[in-house]
């Protein structure tokens, strides 16, 4: 067993409660921080532990606090982005249903670290259930003192509120997020400037995930160095994976980052295993924003060596043979699914969350999903897969936020990896629309395959 | 005054104030270096940045800070910094970029320039003939909405709309409730006003100028004629509320049109008042100043003989190589 350092006490029963919570050492961290540390060594003991952006970028944490501006007399702020919404991600959903004092105590300790004196949790606005969880768990901390003035005698004041999402994917790109906050339209902004220089009501302003925030609890408790121990390399700590997808055991893991992917999907521990004593055939390792990898490319590096579940050994071999960690969405595909219905579905997910404003992204999304589906169902032509590929680079990096690129990378890599699959449909389209393409195929050892030009 | 700044874009190095945005100061030394704008306006807070048609290559960072940008930059919305060294028709990504933003804006365009008021005057059609590719690559059909009335005098025809914001940044300069904005989101996103509400203001004309495309139309001057029959002529009145200073549009004897006066990068110098633009269209309403000098981007100077020389730096091969062939394509036609 590995350690657990935010799922530890998941199954306590009444944990959800701020008493049991409190016996089960909870709050430990805010008194710790409030009553021995200064913010600044807060941030030290963060930016020591290593911990990364949990929330798909992967920006170290701390490094992210001590950027934010602190000019006289202007408020900062700290908003937590629970909003949830990239397909194949769920785990800051649990965490919030079944731990959420866990949030609220990082909450606490992050906004006392960069001197907040109001904090937001913007939680996704489908999320009603969790909203009112974390709405109580506010309430059972504000009367035990450990929220409004002068907590816990030491003169600090901080207020929590829950902010309701916009009911959109885009709500959750940060600079959006906080125009939603705004009470406006959930545009992102054009940076510069940086929210640590002008976000929420132009004051600096930091935006991180909830689970970024909810491993500020064990850090501080243990000590940054000692979470910096667990892990491999740059990548430190534990990360929740929400495992999905023909798996046998699909679910929330807290995992040890540098745990093989093969013990992760194999193991019993984890994920089990493929379903129905399937083959693998794909694995979409972080959320449907990365690009997909083949089974051959997903369990060995283009290098031979076994891939491990971290930041650097996902994207290891870049796009051409690699992935990215994201925000730990891990979907497995089995020999009888299909990538190209798969693609078509993730591009209508962007073509219908795009916000918009500009214009490679607001067309180019649409366009190529209109494209997919037509592959998709038997209409297709040879050229429209080499035309997806060049409407994935003209939208790739010309957009305002990155939601142009996670639009156009899982279909560059779908199209980089089963470009076979794709022809297939085009050549087959009657027995595309009846079964899938080649089964057995991609659960042999591949050659790898070079980008295509 | 602080210390200016020097950068160079596309080799040709420039002195400006700080906080420059990348666009001015091209702008500042003109010609064909100049990345086209469709949404940024300059007397418009906040516009630009969303089309994406002024992408620009950012080869070195700053004096202090060499490093080149990771990705093609907005240049209407990143500041110059010291030593900044600029890419723009000099660099083939650039290009490259720019016929896709130009190949995207038009995907859903409905190419209805020969029915359009705005044809001859619209920087989507100029910016297509520069960068747009002969054929269309997009087999679906092309989104269509119905038209809508913004008032009286106003008509917004959705479907030409390339979503620029910057009508909206002039509904959001004149009146402080939003009655103008944006519906909806991605390809399904439409300007619209609160409940077909017109947006009553003595300025709200003025969106029909900062229209870059002919989705935002003078009803008044609704297929009265093609603008390049028309005789721009400066004129002035003396108007309490604008400046009064306006271009009218003459046919014949006939004021047709009467618009803000355009710089050649098609913005309007001053915003002018409903009054002027749609009641006086009288010859004795005006006191006139003189024939427009008529930018040679558009159409309208068909008849007008006016080449700007192309800039051409010596010792800059690769800038030389590029007016070449813009030279040639601009002959082509
Ligand atoms: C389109 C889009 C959607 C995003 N959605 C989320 C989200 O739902 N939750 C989240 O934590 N981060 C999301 N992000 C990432 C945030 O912009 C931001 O990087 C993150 O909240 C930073 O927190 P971290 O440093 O703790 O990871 C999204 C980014 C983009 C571009
Ligand atoms: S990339 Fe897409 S979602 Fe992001 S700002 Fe542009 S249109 Fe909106
Ligand atoms: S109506 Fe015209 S000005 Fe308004 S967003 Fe559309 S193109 Fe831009
Ligand atoms: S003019 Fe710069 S992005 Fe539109």
């Amino acid at each position: 067993m590995s350690r657990k350092l935010l799922l530890e006490h998941i199954n306590v029963p009444g944990i959800d409660t701020f008493d049991v919570y409190r016996q089960n050492g909870g709050y430990r961290a805010v008194e710790k921080a409030l009553k021995t540390l200064t913010p600044d060594e807060v941030v030290e003991e963060v930016k020591k532990s290593g911990l990364r952006g949990r929330g798909g970028a992967g920006f170290p944490t701390g490094m992210k606090w001590s950027f934010l501006a602190k000019p006289e007399g202007k408020p900062r702020y700290l908003v937590c982005n629970a909003d949830e919404s990239e397909p194949g991600t769920f785990k800051d959903r649990y965490l919030m249903t079944y731990i959420p004092h866990l949030l609220i105590e990082g909450m606490i300790v992050a906004s006392f670290a960069l001197g907040a004196k109001t904090s937001y949790i913007y939680v996704r606005g489908e999320m009603m259930p969790q909203i009112r969880i974390l709405e109580k768990a506010i309430a059972e901390a504000k009367n035990a003192g450990f929220l409004g003035k002068n907590i816990l005698g030491t003169g600090y004041d901080l207020e929590l509120y829950v902010q309701p999402g916009g009911g959109a994917y885009i709500c959750g790109e940060e600079t959006a997020l906080i125009e939603s906050l705004e009470g406006k339209r959930g545009n992102p902004r054009i940076k510069p400037p940086f929210p640590a220089i002008s976000g929420l009501y132009n004051c600096p302003t930091v935006v991180n995930n909830v689970e970024s925030i909810a491993a500020v609890v064990p850090i501080i408790n243990d000590g940054g160095e000692e979470y910096a121990k667990i892990g491999i390399g740059r990548s430190t700590g534990t990360k929740l994976i929400s495992a999905s997808g023909n798996i046998n055991k699909p679910g929330v893991y807290e995992i040890e980052l540098g745990v093989p992917v093969e013990e992760f999907l194999y193991s019993d521990e984890y994920c089990g295993g493929i379903a129905n004593g399937k083959r693998l055939k794909a694995v979409v390792p972080g959320g449907s924003s990365v690009p997909i990898l083949p089974a051959n490319l997903f369990l060995k590096t283009v290098t031979g060596e076994a891939r491990l579940m971290s930041y650097e050994s996902l994207s290891e071999g870049g796009f051409v043979t690699g992935s990215m960690m994201g925000s730990g969405g891990f979907i497995a595909f089995d020999e009888d699914q299909c990538i190209v219905r798969n693609t078509w579905n993730f591009s209508r997910f962007y073509h219908h969350e795009s916000c918009g404003q500009c214009s490679p992204c607001r067309e180019g999304t649409g366009w190529m999903e209109k494209v997919l589906h037509r592959l998709e169902y038997g209409h297709g032509k040879l050229s429209d897969i080499d035309l997806l590929v060049d409407v994935s680079k003209k939208i790739e990096g010309n957009t305002i936020c990155p939601l142009g690129d996670a639009a156009a990378w899982p279909v560059a890599a779908a199209i980089r990896h089963f470009r076979d699959e794709f022809e297939w449909h085009v050549t087959h389209p009657q027995e595309a629309m009846e079964r899938n393409y080649g089964l057995a195929h991609y659960a042999d050892p591949l050659p790898p395959v070079g980008e295509p030009a | 005054m602080s210390d200016k700044i020097k950068v160079s874009i596309d080799g040709i190095t420039v002195e400006v104030e700080p906080g420059t945005t990348i666009l001015n100061a091209a702008r500042q030394i003109g010609g064909e270096i100049v990345p086209p704008a469709m949404c940024y306006y300059s007397k418009l807070e906040g516009s630009g940045g969303k089309c994406r048609t002024c992408l620009v290559k950012v080869s070195k960072g700053s004096e202090k800070d060499p490093r080149p940008m990771p990705k093609l930059v907005a240049s209407c919305r990143t500041g110059v910094m010291d030593g900044m060294e600029v890419q723009n028709i000099t660099s083939p990504e650039v290009l490259e970029a720019r016929r896709g933003v130009v190949e995207m804006l038009l995907i859903n365009h409905p190419l209805d320039c020969p029915i359009c008021d705005q044809a001859g005057e619209c920087h989507l059609q100029d910016l297509s003939y520069e960068h747009g590719l002969a054929d269309t690559r997009y087999e679906f059909e092309r989104r269509t909405f119905e038209k809508i009335d913004i008032g009286d005098k106003i008509q917004l025809h959705m479907t030409r709309c390339i979503l620029c914001y910057r009508c909206v940044f002039v509904a959001d300069q004149l009146t402080d409730s939003r009655e103008h904005g944006i519906l909806g989101r991605g390809d399904a996103s439409e300007i619209s006003t609160y409940i077909e509400k017109a947006v009553d203001n003595d300025f709200s004309g003025n969106m029909i100028d900062v229209c870059p495309v002919g989705a935002l139309t003078d009803k008044t001057f609704r297929f009265k004629n093609r603008v390049w029959f028309t005789k721009p002529v400066e004129a002035h009145r003396d108007c309490p509320t604008c400046s009064g200073k306006v271009t009218l549009w003459y046919k014949g004897e006939e004021v047709l049109r009467v618009t803000g006066r355009k710089d050649q990068y098609g913005e309007v110098q001053e915003f002018i008042c409903n009054t002027c633009r749609f009641e006086t269209k009288n010859t004795s309403d005006w006191i006139i100043e003189g024939p427009r000098h008529v930018s040679q981007q558009s159409v309208i100077s068909a008849n007008h003989y006016e080449m700007k020389p192309l800039p051409v730096i010596k010792k800059n091969l690769e800038l030389q190589e590029a007016n070449k062939e813009q030279f040639e394509r601009a002959t082509k036609f």
